[in-house]
């Protein structure tokens, strides 16, 4: 669970932007906000936060710190627009519902759907619906990713 | 029905009749990386079996942000993009070029096109009335590839700016009173257009400020019409012919309108750790600064370093107060010393660093000691982006800057006036 604002700086701070190795991004994820959340997150973990996720530098790194270190979706109130567009391209759902955001503790159990927009809360037995996303997006993250996508789409 | 400037480029370039909302396929003008962000669109372009681009002359890699290289993780990431551009022939800017918003404004990008860049500053050129903005590395590998990428047709927010700025204020500061008030995330995905009085009166390099802060209010772009002032600074370059007049309709329909008097705008900081957090320089003076920088994509240009040389002349800075200065490019640097400016630097104490991104990411030179506090011209100022997290970052005009280098201490620059 995070608050608003979080950039990419507290993601990954500039420093590790030097990796571009996936393990090693994933070693300082979120270093600027907790430097135990590494050791800490668990593989499928979820991240809440507050609004203006990922505002900042365009650094992808950010993504591949959370991909590499676990992290299989983002609930926020808000995401800044590059962060948005990174998360699907390197095929990491990010989902924008202020409700969730609000109506989710740490250790809730969660289920979502990307084709529903469904995101159901299994501890509280909420369940909280976002507009589904175009397909074509879907698409890109259902494939794991913009390039695995466009890569499927030029051989056909 | 009338369009904004937003929806007439993406218009031309997807050849469609574009609105706010609509999903567009475009096609794109310019694409870049630097040094940061490129290693991973070469990987990806690898990834996806592409290894030439869609434009070699208008496909750019800058070595901006680590030049040169204080590492040897560094240093082959810079070889990864050098031997990228010889085998596919895109332009490479070496270290020392200077920054690549600077660079693509000196000597690359017209007004009415699509700029996308591997960097969120990628919206300074919006000053030119070029549609530009910063993706992540994936998104510019793609459209290195195949020339295009989609984009969603942004709203748009209209600041009319009238008004004459006081003597001392500068545009930064109106950009950080205008962030101030619409914060961190209240343009979020939104084209910004700056208009009215005021910014028609504003030289290129003031306007260039404005838009390269915009992604700080989660904007996708900050635009600006094209006009007398756009042309002559084209001219100046050697490419008056690419002129092109560019202004959103009479009736475009803007999600909001936003209205600002330049007059009454007094010197601005942002204070640690959100750029939004902003305060006049009057509420912050006196606190101690031990390092001032000056230079960026934002401030780092000729008209800034002049500003910084009218109040360093003859002047000393502060014993306790580091002093270091970043040119945002080889031509700015040439010209400063031309101009006498980088000897009125040198003798006032400062130090001079290469072209390029400087202090401003933290894996370079100018990194922050615990609790140390630095008053910066850079447009960021979060917890750890001068490279220690324990640092504190104040950002403010290059006035700003200056006359507190001397004092040692947070000053407004209508002082010494």
């Amino acid at each position: 669970m995070f608050g608003d604002n979080i950039d990419t700086d507290r993601i990954i701070p500039g420093k590790y932007v030097v990796y571009n190795d996936e393990k090693e991004l994933a070693k300082h994820a979120m270093e600027g906000v907790d430097p135990m959340f590494s050791i800490k997150v668990k593989k499928g973990d979820i991240i809440v936060a507050g609004k203006n996720w990922g505002c900042g530098s365009s650094r992808e790194h950010a993504v591949i710190a959370l991909k590499a270190v676990g992290v299989s979706a983002i609930i926020a109130k808000s995401f800044a627009r590059i962060f948005y567009r990174n998360a699907i391209n390197l095929g990491l759902p990010p989902f924008e519902s202020p409700e969730a955001a609000d109506n989710i503790k740490v250790g809730d159990e969660i289920e979502f759907n990307l084709k529903t927009g469904q995101i159901k809360n299994l501890t509280t037995n909420r369940i909280f619906c976002v507009k589904p996303l175009p397909e074509f997006i879907l698409n890109i993250l259902n494939s794991g990713g913009l390039v695995p996508y466009l890569k499927k789409e030029l051989k056909k | 029905m009338g369009k904004t400037i937003a929806e007439k480029i993406l218009s031309e370039h997807s050849n469609k009749d574009a609105y706010a909302n609509d999903i567009v396929v475009a096609n794109i003008d310019i694409a870049f990386v630097q040094d940061g962000t490129g290693p991973l669109t070469i990987q990806e372009l690898q990834k996806l079996g592409k290894e030439e681009v869609f434009n070699s002359n208008r496909t750019m890699l800058f070595i901006d942000h680590a030049a040169p290289s204080p590492r040897e993780e560094l240093s082959n990431a810079h070889s990864i993009l050098r031997n990228f551009a010889k085998k596919t022939g895109v332009r490479l800017y070496e270290i020392g070029a200077g920054i690549s918003h600077q660079i693509l404004i000196e000597d690359h990008v017209n007004p009415g096109e699509v700029i996308v860049g591997a960097d969120s500053h990628t919206c300074t050129s919006g000053a030119m009335g070029a549609f530009a903005t910063g993706m992540g590395s994936t998104d510019i590998a793609i459209a290195m590839a195949l020339g295009k990428t989609w984009f969603r047709v942004p709203e748009t927010f209209r600041i009319n700016i009238d008004g004459k700025l006081s003597r001392g204020v500068y545009s930064k500061d109106l950009m950080l009173h205008f962030i101030g008030i619409i914060k961190a995330d209240g343009a979020t995905y939104k084209s910004l257009e700056f208009a009215g009085e005021t910014i028609e009166n504003m030289i290129m390099s003031e306007r260039l400020t404005l838009a390269n802060m915009a992604v700080e209010t989660g904007a996708k772009t900050g635009l600006i019409a094209s006009d007398k002032k756009t042309k002559q600074f084209l001219e100046q370059q050697g490419r008056g012919n690419r002129f092109k007049t560019i202004r959103s309709d009479e009736d475009a329909i803007y999600e909001r309108n936003i209205d600002i008097d330049a007059s009454n705008i007094v010197p601005m900081v942002s204070a640690p750790y959100a750029v939004d957090n902003v305060k006049t320089v009057e509420k912050v003076t006196g606190i101690k600064v031990d390092q001032v920088f000056i230079g960026t994509c934002t401030n780092g240009r000729l008209e800034d370093l002049r500003v910084v040389a009218e109040y360093l002349k003859g002047k000393k800075k502060h014993v306790d107060t580091r002093l270091i200065v970043a040119p945002a490019s080889r031509t700015v640097y040439f010209q400063a010393i031309k101009e006498g400016i980088i000897q009125i630097l040198v003798e006032a104490g400062a130090l001079i660093f290469p072209p390029g991104c400087g202090a401003c990411v933290g894996i370079h030179g100018g990194i922050l000691g615990n609790n140390e506090v630095c008053l910066s011209t850079q447009n960021r100022n979060f917890k750890g982006r001068m490279g220690n997290p324990r640092g504190e970052i104040y950002l403010c005009s290059p006035a700003t800057a200056a006359i507190s280098a001397i004092k040692g201490e947070i000053t407004d620059p209508r002082e010494r006036i």
